[in-house]
């Protein structure tokens, strides 16, 4: 359905960086990209758009959106975009955010019923809460049914209760709507819930290309769990060393003897994981 | 006291209102350019948009006058072709308050765009909108103190224009005497009462006009949040 084989060169505080990136994606996909900030995302999803340009070709669904001679600008390529920071027209109310991408009311007033945002349809942008912000300009981006929907980082200056409520709404949309969606998101969870494969950049080329499952469950061989954090300090405790760990937001302990205390230093990325034991779930 | 003449005042005020109506037409387009461009030449355009501020008067009369005057070309040709004489008459005081207002005009406007949040313009043209629509429907009326920030200080400083005035214009009765030109008359023959009611009546309206201009701007950065 989407064919890209595009080249740039950036221009980054880091010096300049070849992008140089080309996939296929098939009807229907729902792709994360992934990778460390300044590695090229935006920028992929912004040529995409039309809103940069670049050398080489992308064609969606038989139309040739970017080639030598051809640059089809953003206004004609009929697909839905969200923006990290919303980007709803201030001067317009909820549901004039919608009409103004396409005039079509009963498409409206279902986007607006199927989030939850009936109520708000007649207030300004800046009367509501981020996460409602998100909802409508996710509803905008549906309203020209695009094929092809691009979201650069969309959930990410949301709470995590907000986050689950969003990513089930775009689940929800991307469904019913028959779109391939493209999304830039850093957060595992939220990619291993949405997407069904994952594209991940570094340094503008493509390192990874797998389903979320085989790129973000991070055990190997026989480990039954394994995470990943960074180390806080190690403490010695009479003969064993003791060593803090953050882990996402959790701070845990891991005993270790004076041989690794030796071998790790404070600050580095470590793999905590176990082999022994089954760890158990309970509810909190 | 002979009995007050206005005669002035509606003249300043019907030029200052022809020089704004024909300096948005004007302004809009270069300041919605040169808030979007990444030319080279935006520092030389930018430039020569802000001459005027820098510029004595008198320096951008005369160069006004050299040009329009019946001996140059430009101005011949105005007069052979329509019949149109460019100095010395209303219409050569609109052309000059024009070139001497533009920058009153287009420096808000610009740095109303440049604040806009670029993403809104972009999902503007995403949701297939031309930049003339996004423009029109998007750009203009998210930057409603900028806007009527622009359309009032090139009002009052049209008003306000005394030097361009004089030179390009002169001082004919109910033609191109505005009330600056006036009140520097009144002083010249030493009519002091009359300077002085004409000078407090100019104090007054600008001060007017400058309260209403921040007074709206504070209600409306209030309404939408920013302040």
């Amino acid at each position: 359905m989407l064919h890209i084989n595009i080249q740039k060169t950036l221009h980054g505080n880091l010096g300049n960086m070849e992008l140089d990136v080309a996939f296929h994606i098939k009807e229907h996909q729902f792709v994360a990209i992934s990778g460390p900030s300044g590695s090229g995302k935006t920028t992929l999803l912004r040529i995409l758009a039309g809103l940069e340009e670049a050398n080489g070709e992308i064609e969606v669904g038989g139309e040739t959106w970017l080639c030598n001679k051809t640059f089809l600008p953003p206004q004609k390529r009929g697909l839905g975009f969200v923006f990290q920071d919303y980007a709803l027209f201030a001067n317009m109310s909820v549901a004039e955010n919608l009409l103004f991408a396409a005039n079509d009311k009963k498409l409206a007033s279902h986007l607006l019923e199927l989030t939850q945002l009936k109520e708000l349809a007649h207030r300004l942008p800046n009367s509501l809460s981020g996460g409602q912000k998100q909802r409508v300009s996710l509803c905008r981006a549906f309203m020209r049914r695009p094929k092809l929907l691009l979201m650069d980082e969309p959930l990410s200056a949301l709470d995590p209760l907000m986050r689950t409520k969003l990513q089930h709404d775009i689940l929800t949309l991307h469904k019913e709507f028959g779109t391939t969606t493209i999304m830039v998101s850093h957060d595992p969870s939220e990619i291993y819930r949405l997407a069904n494969r994952v594209i991940e950049l570094s340094h503008g080329k493509i390192i990874h290309d797998a389903s979320p499952k085989e790129l973000l469950l991070k055990t190997q061989g026989s480990q039954k769990f394994s995470l990943t954090g960074e180390l806080l300090e190690i403490l010695k405790s009479d003969v064993i060393y003791i060593a803090i760990v953050a882990i996402g937001q959790q701070i845990v302990e891991v005993v270790i003897d004076e041989e690794e205390a030796l071998r790790f230093r404070v600050g580095e990325r470590v793999q905590v994981s176990t082999k022994a034991f089954s760890p158990s779930l309970s509810k909190i | 006291m002979s009995e007050l003449d206005f005669g002035p005042f509606l003249l300043s005020f019907k030029l200052a209102a022809i020089t704004t109506f024909i300096l948005f037409l004007i302004a809009l387009p270069v300041s919605w350019w040169l808030s979007q461009t990444k030319c080279r030449c935006k520092p030389f355009v930018e430039a020569v948009v802000s001459l005027p501020i820098v510029l004595p008067p008198s320096v951008l009369g005369f160069y006004i006058l050299y040009a329009l005057s019946y001996n140059s070309p430009i101005g011949a040709f105005f007069d052979e072709t329509f019949g149109v004489k460019l100095v010395f008459n209303f219409t050569g005081l609109v052309i000059a308050s024009c070139f001497y207002s533009f920058p009153f005009m287009v420096q808000p406007l610009q740095s109303g765009f440049e604040s806009l949040n670029k993403n809104m313009l972009e999902a503007s043209y995403i949701a297939g909108k031309s930049k003339l629509q996004t423009l029109a429907f998007v750009a203009l009326p998210n930057i409603k103190p900028a806007l009527i920030t622009a359309l009032i200080i090139t009002f009052a400083h049209t008003v306000g224009e005394f030097g361009v005035v004089l030179m390009v214009g002169g001082s004919i009765e109910g033609e191109t005497k505005v009330a600056s030109v006036a009140i520097y008359e009144f002083v010249e023959i030493m009519d002091y009462t009359h300077a002085h009611i004409y000078s407090a009546i100019m104090l007054t309206l600008s001060f007017l006009v400058l309260l209403g201009v921040y007074i709206f701007n504070l209600r409306y950065n209030k309404r939408i949040g920013v302040a």
